[in-house]
């Protein structure tokens, strides 16, 4: 009797913690330094960076134990908003941590896929489909391109493709310095 | 003044340009249809829009006006066979817009026969509800053919209280372009009637075709077609000074009502809806004769064309084929451009097809095209913003946007820029002011993307995240009752021997008893 009384209050105050918890997390408070952070962040979730995400990695840059350059997806644009918030100046991204890309999408041969769900484990958005021995698919509009499923496929049909990005203009070439100096002087 | 109609009195709007039109030069002929093309290359998507889902198969024979994409809601506008033939794929083909890019294409070869599908029309279109003809307009593929492509359904749809003018835009909006005017010329009773259908379709009580003061040829027509019809209480016509961009949506508006369409607000607010005159016939040829719109008049002119005039192309027609059939190139023939020379794309190929929005097909030579002079620094003139028809200050946009701070430009109104190219028309420093501003709405687009596409991937990582929490939580949970119930089936089996012990022990006693 006892000891049945001693579970049911550590369900109800394990799950307690947990409402509180979720609580918490569903309600971050959008002002603070972190949220900004995290907010300017593309959200790729490829763990470049170093942290396990971008909110990981926003928490450290707001504690200072992250540089503002470690986020390739991000890029140059990137770094310069978050120095920009920081007040500090901006520097080159750090390049040992990965290159800028233009956004990609993961697409699984489905012909080759074994069904052993690794991918799904893997993926840090939910954006892929699929059942134990059935063949998976990716979400497309959900797929952030964070390449974290292709190392654990043990059959290797994962590609990363160029999303399909409709046609942009250009910018146009700057207007030439020399003449520029030489209209000023 | 609100109780003015539109029309009363002619208004002049902010900036703009007096150009030399050079509308004359194909007008000489009449409009004539060119011959068969041996293939027709009909792009699925030509509005502003989405797809339609393909209807055909390879080698499938099929009727002038049957759909070849199927019609969904009022975005999705379907694309009809413009002749009868055989298709003869789905392949990807050259797009005019965006430059260079690739579009999937129906390919039609056309048996020559011209032979037509049963025709549905809606002859008692009077006594229709509004619904019924805009639910048949968008059957029949109605698309803006000013240009801009906009579906005709989405436009005409809503039942805005206290719409009462439907403005049928004649006004071409720039030099070479003369399609509209033909259209008008020949076929005015069909533009009356068209702008009847869409006035009733809209829910507005008049009609006003707006045309340029130039065209008094037009008005003759119209007015003529006007009494046939029995119509001169209910359709009104004006002429608007001839100043470019005169025929973009806004500018047409502040012409004929004074006033401002408000910058985050749609003409409905003002009363008001625009459509073209071209839609206006091609509605009249849906609804009275059951035709779904399958061809277009296209103005083939410039100094780059040996004889330039107006022709009625099938859509789907490459341009190389309508250029022939005005007489072919002439020498030095530098740039072909699909639109007027303000605001006009370049076509990187003449293979590219005719849509139910190419206007004009415009050849340069040498002489127009001949390198600019080099771009040179802003030097504040304001020249630009004494010309801009929007009211925008172009050289600080353009300042902000090669600094590539496009937020700030943003903040300027950059998106408010209608593109007419007044701005750089007059730049001394021969700055290309409209591609920085393509450029930067592009940005801002692509930006506004990236924010959404972010946005959801927090949300789903954040969901994540919590679901795997949970089923921590959950596994913990989980270990412990196992844990507590492996203790307490000690404490319980301990209890229980002990009981036996006990039980015997009495049992004993009482044995001894
Ligand atoms: S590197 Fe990847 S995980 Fe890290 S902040 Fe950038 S997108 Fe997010
Ligand atoms: S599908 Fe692969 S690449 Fe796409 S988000 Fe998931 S793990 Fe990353
Ligand atoms: S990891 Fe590879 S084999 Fe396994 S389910 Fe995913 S795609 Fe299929
Ligand atoms: S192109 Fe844009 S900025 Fe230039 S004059 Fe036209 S509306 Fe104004
Ligand atoms: S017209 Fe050209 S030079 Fe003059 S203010 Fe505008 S952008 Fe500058």
């Amino acid at each position: 009797m006892v000891s049945a009384i001693l579970t049911l209050t550590a369900l109800v105050l394990g799950i307690g913690a947990l409402l509180l918890w979720l609580g918490r997390r569903l309600a971050p408070d959008e002002g603070s330094l972190v949220e900004r952070i995290n907010g300017i962040l593309p959200q790729t979730q490829c763990a470049q960076c170093g942290y396990p995400g971008c909110r990981p990695y926003a928490q450290a840059v707001a504690d200072g134990e992250a540089d503002i350059n470690q986020c390739p997806p991000g890029g140059e644009d990137g770094v310069k908003m978050l120095a920009e918030l920081l007040g500090v100046e901006p520097k080159p991204l750090d390049e040992t941590r990965g290159e800028h890309k233009p956004p990609m999408v993961a697409v699984i041969d489905e012909d080759r896929c074994i069904g052993c769900t690794l991918c799904i484990q893997a993926c840090p958005v939910d954006a892929i489909l699929g059942a134990q021995r059935q063949m998976h698919t990716v979400i497309e509009a959900e797929c952030t391109g964070c390449e974290l499923c292709i190392e654990p496929c043990p059959v290797d049909c994962i590609d990363l493709v160029a999303k399909d990005e409709p046609w942009r203009w250009p910018r146009p070439d700057p207007i030439p310095l020399k003449v520029r100096e030489a209209a000023h002087g | 003044m609100d109780d003015a109609l539109p029309g009363d009195r002619i208004h002049g709007f902010h900036g703009g340009l007096k150009l030399q039109h050079h509308k004359q030069t194909a007008c000489q002929h009449p409009v004539e249809r060119p011959p068969l093309p041996e293939r027709l290359f009909i792009a699925m998507r030509q509005h502003q829009g989405e797809t339609g889902r393909t209807l055909v198969e390879t080698g499938e024979h099929v009727l002038k006006g049957q759909a070849l994409t199927e019609a969904g809601d009022d975005f999705i506008v379907p694309e009809h066979a413009p002749t009868s033939g055989t298709i003869e794929g789905v392949i990807d083909y050259p797009a005019a817009m965006p430059p260079g890019s690739m579009r999937r294409t129906i390919v039609l070869v056309p048996d020559g026969e011209d032979r037509p599908a049963p025709r549905q029309p809606l002859e008692d279109w009077q006594e229709r509800r509004a619904d019924e003809i805009v639910d048949h307009l968008h059957r029949s593929g109605l698309a803006g053919l000013g240009g801009a492509m906009f579906p005709t359904a989405a436009k005409l749809r809503g039942g805005w209280s206290g719409l009462h003018t439907l403005i049928l835009n004649g006004a071409e909006c720039e030099p070479w372009i003369a399609c509209d005017e033909m259209l008008m010329r020949e076929r005015a009773r069909d533009v009356v009637e068209g702008g009847l259908i869409l006035a009733h379709a809209a829910g507005a009580r008049q009609v006003v075709i707006a045309i340029e003061d130039r065209m008094g040829l037009v008005e003759e027509k119209l007015r003529e077609a006007r009494s046939a019809l029995g119509a001169e209480r209910r359709v009104r016509i004006r002429k608007v000074f001839t100043i470019y961009p005169e025929g973009g949506e806004r500018q047409i508006i502040q012409a004929l009502t004074g006033r401002e369409v408000p910058h985050d607000g749609l003409p409905q607010d003002l009363g008001v809806v625009v459509h073209n005159v071209g839609t206006a016939a091609a509605a009249r040829d849906a609804v009275v004769e059951g035709r779904p719109l399958v061809e277009r008049i296209v103005t083939v002119t410039g100094p780059g064309i040996a004889d330039p005039r107006n022709l009625l192309a099938l859509v789907g027609t490459p341009f190389a084929h309508l250029v022939e059939a005005a007489g072919g190139y002439r020498e030095g023939v530098t740039r072909l451009v699909l639109g007027g020379p303000m605001s006009g794309t370049a076509l990187p190929s003449d293979e590219i097809p005719v849509t139910k929005g190419s206007n004009c097909v415009l050849a340069l030579t040498r002489e127009e095209t001949a390198p600019t002079q080099p771009t040179l620094p802003c030097i504040n003139c304001g020249e630009c913003v004494r010309v801009c028809p929007a009211r925008l200050l172009p050289q600080t946009l353009f300042k902000l946007v090669e600094a590539e701070n496009y937020d700030d430009a943003a903040d300027y109104d950059l998106a408010d820029c209608i593109e007419c190219g007044c701005c750089a028309a007059v730049c001394p420093s021969h700055i290309p002011l409209v591609d920085f501003y393509k450029h930067g709405k592009d940005e801002l687009t692509r930006r506004r993307l990236d924010r959404r596409r972010a946005a959801l991937a927090k949300r789903r990582y954040e969901a994540r995240e919590e679901r795997l929490e949970r089923e921590r939580q959950a596994r913990r949970a989980k270990r412990q009752e196992r844990e507590e119930k492996l203790k307490r089936s000690e404490t319980d089996a301990k209890s229980e021997i002990q009981a036996a012990i006990e039980r015997a022990k009495r049992k004993k006693e009482g044995g001894n008893d």
